[in-house]
């Protein structure tokens, strides 16, 4: 059972701004949810090794070439707000 | 349509080849099909006439010389609409994405335009392709054409009821936990997950990225082995694409199932499975016998756990995927008094309450403190799920199940977010274990809403797979009946 804190707490690091109406809604569809996650703890995993993808992956490496890529025009044709070759964003730091 | 026309992408291609059927006059037709009877199914969200027009214009020229690119030259295609498209809006099924316009392709994308496929638009999901009916879409509800009142499956929704309603001859889809098997069983209709890395992501909006993975639908397996066979293959644009020979996926059709051993798992027989599918899959598993294949009882002890671990490595890797939708370089912005609140209150717009859940779920399942608990535990679990099927696979070569536990519900009827979830029982295995699974039309229930028996291979070996449908499909009459609405 999570409370109406770890909800808030977690909206918070998830950077959702949520209603008062959908913490509680959350909360509760969260508990049920979580209820039923926990039946994984149920399983003895000791010394089982994590599996992280599908497949076994090595890393990949390429030589450090330039290539072409996107225009500055091309990649800021999408942005809510720009000004000149810059993304437009709020005030980050206080006066 | 006349009955004698060809419907599916090897017969569009023989009577092209032969100058009985051109591709504009082809398109052409879909493109009213798609005007006349779409706003019934729901199955697009943009239409992309003139590209689509322009294509098959060149489509015909090199047809007229004799010299098409592929088998698929000409073919009408339909795209989930989760795949970049350059010049063409991409939603993702979302509102924060509504005017997202790419300024390139993704690779299989462009991989279908090099093999002259013509792209009728993009079709309908759940939002960021969370969802197993395609009743998340920010946008609107897409329709069963087998019973307008019931869902397409999801998350590819649109992708399957295109195909299934005529409203394209062939599709792509996304499958993360089922989000293709599933939609192509309640449509009556193939669809085919390879192996993870066996086609290029570049392009792909991300879900989870340990568990996405591009894959077609079809109406039946010669289409299914051409769909994948020009997607297939390495990418260097994505570290994650399995550099491995694509083999000639259509000439293995032939070979038959004489002599390949089937296993059924007695995990997806259990409590919560409609009888009806039971019988119209262990029918279906007659059939193979009697084509030659010899028929095992396997056990996959972890399956119970399957949902529980997905429901938070998927969540998990969607809350860090979905952390890049911030208002700032693409995408929705709502105004805020300074960062963190403008991001904030963009993405409480711009996502769906079930994006939302999972995000939430996922940002929990991996905060300090739950970290080990949950994605860590989840992890290991994944692992012991593996070993399950590799002990199997020593045994068969092929895997026989249900794709679902039941028929296509109706609209509204899983508004419990776990019963919804439940739904993918039978394909979340597959997806973590990244193995190739395919699900195949096996009958109808008797209230005439489809059926699909799902096959599970080996990593790579897509050909057995396609082999066993195959031989399948030609001995039963399922892949020819089509829907009132197409």
């Amino acid at each position: 059972m999570i409370s109406r804190e770890d909800v808030e707490h977690v909206a918070r690091l998830a950077r959702l701004a949520l209603s008062d109406a959908e913490v509680e809604r959350m909360r509760e569809q969260l508990s049920g949810i979580l209820a039923y996650i926990d039946t994984l703890r149920a399983l003895d995993t000791a010394g089982v090794e994590p599996t992280s993808h599908a497949v076994p992956l090595v890393n990949v490496m390429r030589d450090d070439e330039p290539r072409p890529c996107l225009s500055q025009d091309e990649a800021l044709a999408n942005a809510p707000d720009r000004s000149d070759v810059f993304f437009r964003v709020p005030r980050i730091i206080e006066d | 349509m006349a009955a004698a026309d060809p419907v599916t992408i090897h017969e569009l291609a023989a009577a092209f080849a032969k100058g009985a059927a051109s591709p504009v006059a082809v398109t052409e037709a879909y493109l009213a099909r798609i005007e006349a009877r779409d706003a019934r199914l729901g199955a697009y969200l943009t239409v992309t006439g003139d590209e689509a027009r322009a294509a098959a214009r060149t489509s015909e020229a090199r047809h007229r010389a004799g010299r098409p690119l592929s088998p698929l030259d000409g073919a009408p295609i339909a795209l989930k609409d989760v795949f970049c498209t350059r010049g063409v809006r991409t939603t993702c099924g979302s509102r924060i994405l509504e005017r997202y316009v790419p300024p390139y392709d993704a690779t299989m994308v462009a991989r279908l335009r090099a093999a002259g496929a013509v792209i009728l638009g993009k079709t309908n999901m759940d939002e960021f392709a969370m969802g197993s009916s395609t009743e998340h879409s920010a946008f609107q509800l897409t329709r069963n054409p087998w019973d307008l009142a019931r869902v397409p499956g999801g998350s590819s929704g649109g992708s399957a009821a295109a195909v299934a309603g005529g409203l394209a001859a062939g599709s792509f889809g996304t499958d993360t936990g089922g989000s293709v098997r599933q939609p192509a069983a309640f449509c009556g209709v193939v669809g085919f997950k390879p192996t993870y890395g066996r086609v290029s992501r570049y392009g792909l909006i991300a879900f989870a990225s340990s568990l996405d993975h591009v894959a077609p639908f079809a109406l039946d397996i010669h289409d299914t082995a051409l769909l994948l066979g020009v997607v297939a293959g390495h990418d260097p644009l994505d570290a994650t694409s399995v550099d491995a020979p694509v083999p000639d996926y259509v000439a293995a059709l032939a070979e038959g199932v004489r002599g390949l051993r089937i296993g059924v798992p007695d995990e997806y027989f259990g409590e919560g499975l409609d009888a009806e599918i039971e019988r119209a899959v262990r029918a279906a598993i007659d059939v193979l016998r009697g084509l030659g294949a010899s028929v095992e009882r396997v056990s996959l002890p972890t399956t119970s756990y399957g949902v529980a671990t997905y429901y938070i490595v998927a969540p998990a890797e969607a809350s860090s995927n979905l952390a890049r939708y911030d208002g700032v370089k693409y995408g929705l912005r709502v105004p805020g008094k300074d960062l963190i609140d403008m991001v904030s209150r963009t993405r409480a717009a711009g996502f769906g309450a079930e994006v939302k859940r999972r995000v939430m779920l996922g940002t929990y399942a991996l905060s300090t403190g739950y970290y080990d608990a949950y994605y860590g535990q989840a992890q290991k679990v994944r692992t012991l799920v593996r070993r399950d099927f590799e002990r199997v696979f020593e045994r068969v070569d092929v895997l026989a199940a249900p794709t679902t536990p039941g028929v296509a519900f109706r609209h509204g009827d899983k508004a419990d977010p776990l019963a919804m979830y439940m739904n993918d029982v039978y394909t979340i295995p597959a997806s973590m274990t990244g193995l190739p699974a395919i699900s195949v039309p096996c009958g109808f229930n008797t209230g005439g809403l489809p059926i699909g028996l799902q096959l599970i291979g080996r990593t790579l070996d897509e050909a057995t797979l396609l082999r066993a449908a195959h031989a399948y499909e030609q001995a039963t009459p399922w892949h020819t009946r089509r829907p009132e609405f197409a």
